[in-house]
């Protein structure tokens, strides 16, 4: 369904570059950002930007497209465990569904996510693609 | 607090119904069970909907229903819980009549899902999950069951056609329901053989979009059977909450949810999951009815797939499931399905559920899931004898 | 200071930091020309941006493996130009997205620059005077592009999506000092697009001497004449690249030899990046650059201009050419597509 532009624009932080946050009681690192720490219950609103690293915990490629996602289908939408501890769901790109393994080394890439229309704004945010090789710890 | 009676009982078929608008569904189900219950007036109605609004642009649904039923001036609300809407508005109707505050309550459920297309459809019920972290990026339902159900094979190694059984077991169940949407069986080649529609989760797994209502009439327990000549009481009604968005969840294969919302209808009821007679659980998906069986602690964790292989499931069987098809057969309208398994229930401790009787049904238990679980709602109901 | 062409900046500046991004689809120019019933094409095959990307996207990806080697904050860019002919919006800009996604803002320039294929080192100039000039430490320039050719078209071949970031800092921190630049333009209508069309026209052979290869060799011989220099000073050699043949012809007329040209020469695999073209050819020459080699890299962009820059590699390169995945790893991660595919994935089926 289409969107107001605000609605996507407030979370571009998190979205273009997974800006969560850390708790400064207990270290937990939060994402989604929720400025409460699941973990101890104390107000958690430091910023804390994760790396984007992580592995597939379980995944499945969709055929059937919600409504806004036709021009993408199919596509293999993924729950990634975050290498800081929290899990986030989004779509894993560049790669055959048939490809994907539980527990594949992933990271974070910002792709288009979805566009309202022809002449609506583009939507961007994350998804994670296979670890590239090459990629310098 | 006092004790809460269910006194009547009514539903529609369950299907596609081209031809009726929700506010006609809704008063054929109320109707019904007004008739059922022998009564012509409440002090209260609440009415368990999703998506009345986002399908058919009608909200108000509390208004709406009492107008059409000229009952006017009536207490009327509508109740949204996602898919556990049904439930909720019996627990806001449970809530009025052992408070006190009612005598006489209508709780109805009732969801028109077919005035959009499938794809707007699929769009709204994914309202139910994260909007914000969940359904931005392209997710379903049918995915999100698929992300649950791919990890509980992987973690306990289940085979896909372990979980044939459910679905198998449902549509058997469904042939004798007249209600029911399908009346087809299923083999366990039909079902290695269904399509996928979010690999693991193929067409077979899944429960169908449908319209329907369904409703019952509350009242103190205490005159129920002045008032009806079977009357069941409702010995508990607990609801239990967890993470909206199954990856904020501690153990995505744990319905934290439904273990509390069990176990506070145990406490309730005083009784344990073995004194349960059937139990109508969630199977809008097979994970969901897998793990639903083991929060609610009649499987260990990773086995509830066992209840299902072994036929436990089945209305012979140690707890039959889904008596009357479950929300794969007798379909899932999505905020009528919880009243639909009260009125299944009723229907079953009150010995009229046909071929599909199950045999000294005298302590039945409902469980109804909001969205991938976040919300879950259970109902435990018993015959009263005279 | 000079009477001469050379621009050069009030204090030494050089790149800090480079990146690359290529698409990982690959569209052999066989399976272009079976479509089309020709013989073959101009190059082996070009990278093709998928469903989910952009110009914007390719950005983002560069820019990011640019920081990474720069190790600098992004907060401390002071401009973030993205040049492209293939901006995903007519009208806002591509560079505020990019800015941040890199969390760079919001105390910086941001824009989008245009200029055929050479919009990428105009971003590149305006960086080094930005620097240059002492009005900020960091500024970034990117080219990229996911360009389109009309099918059927001789340039289908070779319109290709990718691109390359290079921050400009103080030449003390730099990994490629700039010694010198200059830019030769003129109004020549060689290839356009008009508002609201989707494909560019051209005007066939009018591309090649009187567009690339006289833009060019002017901005090559000029800045080689003022600086003293010859091909043989050289290292290495980068020149926009559209095809194969044009910037080995170019090179060849220069005094360069196949050797100088080779690191550089990525066209053959990915095709034409436009804004991203030379750029990318000067990534990849970077990533096997050793301290102490002199590079000439010269763009080329219709309509028409080239931007010459004279590069010294300093002791820096060699532990920043690892920190980030090199020209080389985007080219390995390939994923052929066949024409049905490339069709859908570059929007080119009626919906």
């Amino acid at each position: 369904m289409e969107h107001k532009v605000a609605h996507d624009w407030r979370l571009r932080g998190q979205r273009y570059r997974l800006e969560g946050e850390v708790c400064e009681h207990c270290g937990n690192k939060i994402f989604p950002p929720r400025d409460i720490c699941p973990e101890c219950h104390q107000p958690a609103k430091k910023p804390y930007t994760l790396s984007g690293r992580g592995e597939v915990y379980s995944f499945s490629t969709l055929s059937s497209a919600p409504e806004g996602f036709e021009a993408y289908a199919p596509y293999t939408v993924a729950l990634i465990k975050l290498a800081e501890g929290p899990m986030l769901t989004a779509q894993l790109t560049d790669v055959a569904p048939n490809e994907v393994t539980i527990g594949m080394p992933v990271e974070m890439v910002t792709r288009r996510i979805r566009t309202q229309g022809e002449d609506g704004v583009i939507t961007y945010g994350y998804k994670f693609r296979p670890a590239l090789v090459a990629h310098a710890q | 607090m006092r004790d809460v009676a269910i006194i009547g009982v009514g539903q529609t078929p369950v299907g596609e119904h081209w031809t009726t608008s929700i506010r006609h569904l809704a008063f054929e189900a109320a109707s019904h069970a007004l008739r059922d219950a022998n009564i012509d007036k409440v002090d209260a109605v609440y009415v368990g909907n999703m998506l009345s609004g986002e399908i058919t642009g009608q909200s108000h649904l509390g208004a709406l229903v009492v107008d059409f039923m000229a009952l006017n001036g009536v207490e009327a609300l509508r109740i949204e819980s996602a898919c556990a809407s049904g439930a909720a508005a019996l627990r806001v109707g449970y809530l009025a009549i052992a408070s006190e505050l009612a005598d006489l309550v209508l709780v109805l459920g009732v969801e028109k899902m077919t005035d959009t297309s499938g794809r707007q459809t699929t769009a709204m019920l994914a309202m139910a999950a994260d909007a914000e972290y969940e359904v931005s990026q392209g997710i379903s339902f049918v995915a999100l069951n698929a992300l649950l159900m791919r990890r509980y094979m992987h973690e306990y190694g289940w085979q896909r056609q372990d979980f044939a059984n459910f679905a198998i077991n449902a549509h058997a169940n469904g042939m004798h329901n007249p209600n029911a949407m399908f009346h087809m069986k299923i083999s366990p080649e039909a079902y290695a053989q269904a399509a996928m529609i979010a690999e693991p989760v193929g067409l077979l797994d899944a429960s169908p979009v449908c319209d329907g209502a369904a409703a019952v009439v509350l009242a103190p327990a205490r005159y129920a059977h002045i008032l009806s000549p079977a009357p069941v009481k409702i010995r508990a009604s607990a609801v239990g909450t967890m993470p909206l968005a199954v990856h904020d969840r501690k153990d995505p294969l744990t319905l934290e949810s439904a273990r509390l919302s069990a176990q506070r209808a145990y406490k309730q009821a005083d009784v344990q999951p073995g004194d349960i007679d059937f139990f109508e659980m969630h199977d809008a998906f097979s994970i969901m009815a897998a793990l639903s069986l083991e929060a609610s602690g009649f499987a260990d964790k990773g086995q509830g797939v066992r209840l299902a292989l072994d036929g436990d499931i089945m209305l012979q069987g140690r707890l039959p499931t889904g008596t009357m098809g479950g929300l794969k057969a007798r379909g899932h309208p999505v905020g009528a399905t919880g009243i639909y398994q009260i009125v299944e229930s009723v229907l079953q401790l009150r010995g009229l559920a046909g071929p599909n009787q199950v045999g000294n049904a005298h302590l039945g238990m409902a469980q109804n899931i909001g969205g991938s679980g976040a919300t879950v709602i259970t109902h435990i109901l018993e015959a009263m004898d005279e | 200071m000079n009477n001469g062409h050379i621009m050069h900046s009030q204090r030494p500046v050089g790149i800090v930091g480079y990146g690359s991004y290529i698409p990982m689809y690959r569209i052999t120019n066989a399976e272009i020309a079976r479509v089309w019933g020709h013989e073959s094409g101009p190059i082996k095959e070009k990278a093709v941006a998928g469903l989910d990307e952009d110009t914007i996207t390719i950005a983002i990806e560069a820019a990011r493996n640019a920081l990474v080697r720069a190790a600098i904050a992004p907060e401390e860019l002071r401009a973030v130009w993205v040049g492209s002919e293939s901006p995903p919006y007519a009208v806002k800009p591509s560079a505020t997205i990019v800015a941040e996604a890199l969390g760079a803002t919001p105390y910086l320039l941001a824009g989008d620059m245009q200029f055929a294929c050479k919009a990428g080192t105009e971003a590149l100039q305006a960086a080094l005077g930005l620097v240059g000039s002492g009005m900020g430490d960091y500024a970034l320039a990117i080219g990229a592009d996911t360009a389109q050719g009309r099918p059927g078209d001789e340039l289908e071949f070779t319109a290709a999506s990718g691109g390359t970031a290079l921050i400009v800092g103080p030449a003390e921190a730099a990994l490629a000092v700039c010694r010198g630049s200059l830019s030769y333009v003129t109004d020549t209508p060689d290839f356009w697009r008009r508002a609201h069309e989707q494909y560019p026209r051209h005007g066939g052979r009018f591309t090649g001497e009187p567009g690339y290869f006289h833009h060019i060799q002017a901005a090559a011989e000029v800045i080689l004449e003022e600086m003293g220099l010859q091909a043989a000073d050289f290292a290495y050699a980068v020149f926009h690249q559209p095809n194969v043949k044009f910037p080995m012809r170019a090179g060849g007329r220069l005094g360069f030899t196949k050797q100088q040209l080779a690191p550089g020469m990525v066209s053959n695999t990915i095709g034409n990046t436009y804004a991203g073209a030379a750029i990318t050819g000067f990534a990849a020459t970077l990533d096997v650059a050793n301290p102490g080699d002199r590079i000439l890299l010269a763009s080329f962009g219709s309509g028409a201009g080239s931007d010459a820059f004279v590069w010294e590699v300093t002791e820096a390169i060699k532990e920043r050419q690892s920190r980030a995945p090199k020209v080389a790893d985007y080219i390995r991660r390939r994923a052929e597509i066949d024409y049905a595919l490339y069709a859908r994935y570059r929007g080119k089926l009626a919906m």
